[in-house]
């Protein structure tokens, strides 16, 4: 059976350099001295430190966790004592350190309980979901969003196709292919979970078909599996065609328009990874603790995919792998496309970190002016015009910007990779949606500040007026005290007015009281003498 | 503008530059000059050296007075490609000055006034050879026959003629230069003659366009192609153009074909196919997006056609190029391709 394939706009067919890593299996790396655990790998909240320094901790224990809905827990590697929790160099393309949680390993990896499932299928969708989110699983691809809110459908919504994201399209990067090479069942298995969990029809597990050892695997166990929901599909090798969008208009020609997400189209879409530790925690309870991750790179003297503990510094997987640690050498996260340099070596191993390229750095280019040459045009897989965007990024018209649709930009850097004239074209799209989101900030608080100005102004103002009021009674208090003539004057109209009033007040009958009882008039009478003597001391002290 | 690449991906890219390109292009433009020198003699080459000496000359000036690397502006090929469109459009037969000061004037003002490269909104060779088109128009116009009707004249005839003015003794300027078929034939339909008669008497004509012409335009159209093949243009710009000056030949020609030539007739004159392939395309100045380079192409057709054969001017290429430049910004703006994720299907 033949799946129809479409294209998206664009791409490139780059020399994949994957070849070098996928000679050795997947060996797992040694058990560090020293764990490095960020308490944020993943997109949201940060998670906050549910153990504190001293304590011994399993493997497998929940550390860190947040309450925030977009969060996602994170447990011990590995079992040993807590000795640390503070700032620790991590790999960010800021550089800047973050919040770590440092385990000292003991070496006896000593597993906390676990609760295995044997028979998934007996749990409902929102059991799944909770397990998953609870195994702390986010998008391994290396976006690192959390997995368990990709596979709440939400209401009303009906997913047709689960797709697995298997295209690995960034050069070098081999983790997920020997991941489909040595653990198909596994991947498929979680196929099948995430199939329970969102409902869908279908699924499509789309691999580039530079990756035929991991295709046949994968179409090996399906075939001992024997689910008809369940389709490989290899596809044409073009980057970036890894790109969830890009992905689902290649798998069933569906566009996602751009404020919305798959699931409008009726798409989920989950990469490969993901699916294999959605099944490693689902069936044996294992939260996810470990990845596969490609050491490569012209600097690195043995390439290959290590199983690795998250939080192990990246530093011994370079050893692992005979770095050449000689000058200009640099080491990227990720893939040479969209990875981004690791300044301190010392930053661990997180959720997301799929590859680490070791290579020398590139020779720097000066970049001449754009001759718009449409290259980038040709090669832009979100079909924006880039030279369009970088004009107006460079003169900082950054409303231009949004009108070619800068946020439309998946920075996969084909664009850049074309450029005749060398240009750092996404570095000015990264500057101008920077620009975009400080200046959003800027106006979200220059709008709170300006209300709270507008605030004090009318406290001010008030004040003033009470003041003034209060001033004002102050005079009239005064000038009443200073002129005693003028304040007799006053009582006696008053009093007089008091009496016309009172006048008036008997002439009118009040309305409810004919037809008293005797008790009733009795309390009348009793009131009205009092009110006399009152009025007539109160009258009294007014004459004085 | 930076000079150097911040460290941020992507950390690979292709081996293509500027100097690349504009290599392959002036390769390209190879078998059109050698069949232009072939039938019009030496006067191509003492253009070009002249105008390319001129050009990369005002290109180190202005890049050192700009203080900006001077190496680089003068290795991508620009000023070069500027220079040898200049020296392809200039009669032969001119006096030195000519491509000099068209070439100078084409860097200098049309490309350095306004920024350099990347920044002129108009093709810098078409200003130069504008600018001499004004000037000079007796010095532009005065072409010489193609080598079967006796233009012998020596590379160093040629070259004395350029330099100082003589000619051999026994001729003179008038004597060895005529109007090129395009313009024989204009001023000849003014006559009340019909363009089949023109075709057929005047001996500047090899019954289809201008002998010499007709070659000139196929070997410019054979580098075009490769150009394509090559990757280095795309079919857009030069297909609309041809389409454009095609529709608009086609549809006189059905309704008249006494006065006016046929498609093929003004595919293969003047710089038709030069200006289709090589000018037009120029990435600076044209239309960026798809639609818009079809358009652009489409439009530039028209002009040159309406200019050739209603204007005041021998060819309407220069002028058609200058007038779509002005609207480059608003066909792009409003050709724009729809994003990914924006109202597909």
């Amino acid at each position: 059976m033949i799946h129809k394939l479409n294209r998206f706009h664009g791409g490139l067919h780059l020399p994949d350099h994957k070849a070098v890593s996928m000679q050795a299996q997947v060996t797992p790396q040694p058990l560090p001295k020293q764990l490095v655990i960020p308490l944020q790998q993943h997109i949201g909240a940060i998670d906050e430190p549910s153990v504190n320094p001293g304590e011994r901790v399993l493997k497998g224990q929940l550390i860190a966790r947040s309450d925030a809905h977009v969060s996602a827990p994170i447990h011990a590697p590995s079992s040993g004592t807590i000795v640390a929790i503070e700032a620790r160099p991590v790999a960010h393309p800021s550089g800047m350190p973050a919040a770590c949680i440092v385990i000292e390993t003991d070496g006896k990896d000593e597993w906390t309980t676990l609760t295995p499932c044997a028979d998934y299928t007996q749990l409902s969708p929102e059991t799944l979901r909770q397990r998953v989110h609870e195994a702390g699983i986010v998008g391994l691809g290396g976006a690192g969003f959390p997995s368990f809110i990709k596979l709440t459908p939400g209401i009303g919504k009906v997913v047709e196709t689960l797709i697995l994201n298997g295209a690995e399209c960034e050069p070098y990067i081999t983790c997920d292919a020997m991941l489909m090479q040595a653990r198909p069942d596994t991947v498929l298995q979680g196929a099948q979970i995430m199939l329970q969990a969102v409902q869908a029809r279908h699924c499509l597990i789309g691999v580039e078909d530079n990756k035929p050892t991991a295709i046949a695997a994968l179409q090996h166990a399906l075939q001992a599996l024997n689910d008809d929901r369940i389709r490989i599909v290899p596809i044409p090798t073009i980057y970036p065609t890894g790109g969830e969008r890009q992905l689902i208009k290649v798998l069933t020609g569906k566009e996602t328009p751009t404020h919305k997400l798959p699931i409008d189209v009726g798409v989920v879409c989950h990469n490969v990874a993901t699916a294999a530790a959605v099944a490693d925690a689902i069936i044996e309870g294992k939260p996810l603790i470990s990845r596969y991750v490609t050491v490569t790179g012209a600097g690195i003297g043995q390439a290959h995919n290590l199983e690795v503990l998250i939080g192990t510094p990246m530093q011994t997987l370079l050893e692992e792998c005979a770095a050449r640690n000689v000058p200009d050498m640099q080491t990227i996260m990720g893939g040479p496309m969209m990875g981004f340099v690791v300044e301190d070596l010392q930053a661990p191993v997180i959720k997301t970190t799929n590859c680490l390229l070791h290579q020398t750095k590139p020779q720097s280019q000066a970049a001449l002016p754009c001759i718009r040459c449409g290259e980038c045009m040709r090669v832009c897989p979100a079909q924006l015009l880039p030279q369009q965007l970088y004009w107006h990024a460079r003169a900082k018209d950054l409303d231009k910007t949004q009108d070619y649709k800068l946020f439309d930009c998946i920075e996969c850097g084909c664009c850049a990779y074309v450029c005749p004239s060398h240009i750092p074209l996404v570095h000015y799209y990264r500057f101008a949606k920077t620009e975009i989101w400080a200046r959003e900030r800027e106006k979200l608080k220059s709008d709170h500040a300006r209300e709270r100005h507008e605030f004090h102004l009318q406290r001010l103002e008030r004040k003033k007026q009470e003041d003034e009021e209060r001033k004002r009674k102050k005079r009239e208090l005064l000038q009443r005290a200073e002129s005693p003539d003028d304040n007799k004057q006053d009582a006696i109209a008053a009093a007089l007015e008091r009496v016309k009033a009172k006048k008036a007040a008997q002439q009118v009958a009040p309305q409810n009281t004919e037809n008293l009882t005797t008790a009733q008039q009795a309390k009348i009478d009793a009131i009205e003498s009092r009110r006399k003597t009152l009025s007539n001391d109160s009258g009294q002290d007014e004459g004085q | 503008m930076t000079s150097t690449l911040p460290n941020s991906s992507p950390y690979t890219s292709a081996p293509a530059s500027v100097s690349r390109v504009m290599l392959k292009v002036i390769y390209a433009m190879i078998p059109g000059s050698i069949a232009h020198v072939y039938f019009f003699g030496w006067g191509l080459l003492i253009n070009m050296t002249i105008a390319l000496m001129t050009a990369l000359l005002a290109e180190s000036v202005v890049m050192q007075l700009r203080k900006r690397p001077t190496l680089p502006a003068l290795f991508d090929g620009s000023a070069t490609v500027t220079a040898l469109l200049l020296a392809l459009a200039i009669p032969p037969l001119a006096p030195w000055w000519l491509p000099m000061l068209g070439s100078a004037f084409a860097i200098l003002v049309a490309k350095h006034l306004y920024g350099g490269l990347g920044f002129n909104p108009f093709n810098p060779a078409m200003v130069g050879y504008a600018m001499l088109l004004i000037a000079f128009p007796q010095n532009m116009t005065a072409w010489i026959p193609p080598h079967e009707l006796g233009n012998t004249l020596s590379f160093m005839q040629t070259l004395d003629y350029s330099m100082v003015g003589t000619l051999p003794a026994n001729q003179t300027l008038d004597a060895i230069t005529m109007a090129s078929p395009l313009d024989t034939l204009k001023t000849q339909l003014m006559l009340d003659t019909t363009v089949s008669q023109i075709l057929l008497t005047k001996p500047v004509f090899s019954g289809m366009a201008g002998i010499g012409w007709e070659w000139v335009n196929l070997m410019f159209l054979l580098g075009g192609i490769w150009l394509l093949l090559r990757r280095v243009i795309t079919w857009h710009i030069p297909v609309a153009v041809l389409a454009g000056l095609g529709a608009m030949s086609a549809l006189a020609w059905l309704i008249d074909s006494n006065h006016f030539a046929t498609p093929v007739f003004h595919w293969l004159s003047g710089a038709s196919m030069l200006g289709a392939f090589f000018i037009a395309t120029d990435p600076v100045t044209a239309c960026t997006t798809p639609r818009g380079q079809l358009v652009y192409g489409a439009l530039m057709g028209v002009l040159i056609y309406i200019i050739r054969v209603w204007g005041g001017y021998p060819d309407g290429v220069a002028f058609a190029v200058l007038l779509l430049n002005m609207a480059v910004p608003t066909i792009d703006y409003y050709t724009q391709p729809r994003v990914f994720g924006h109202g597909g299907k």
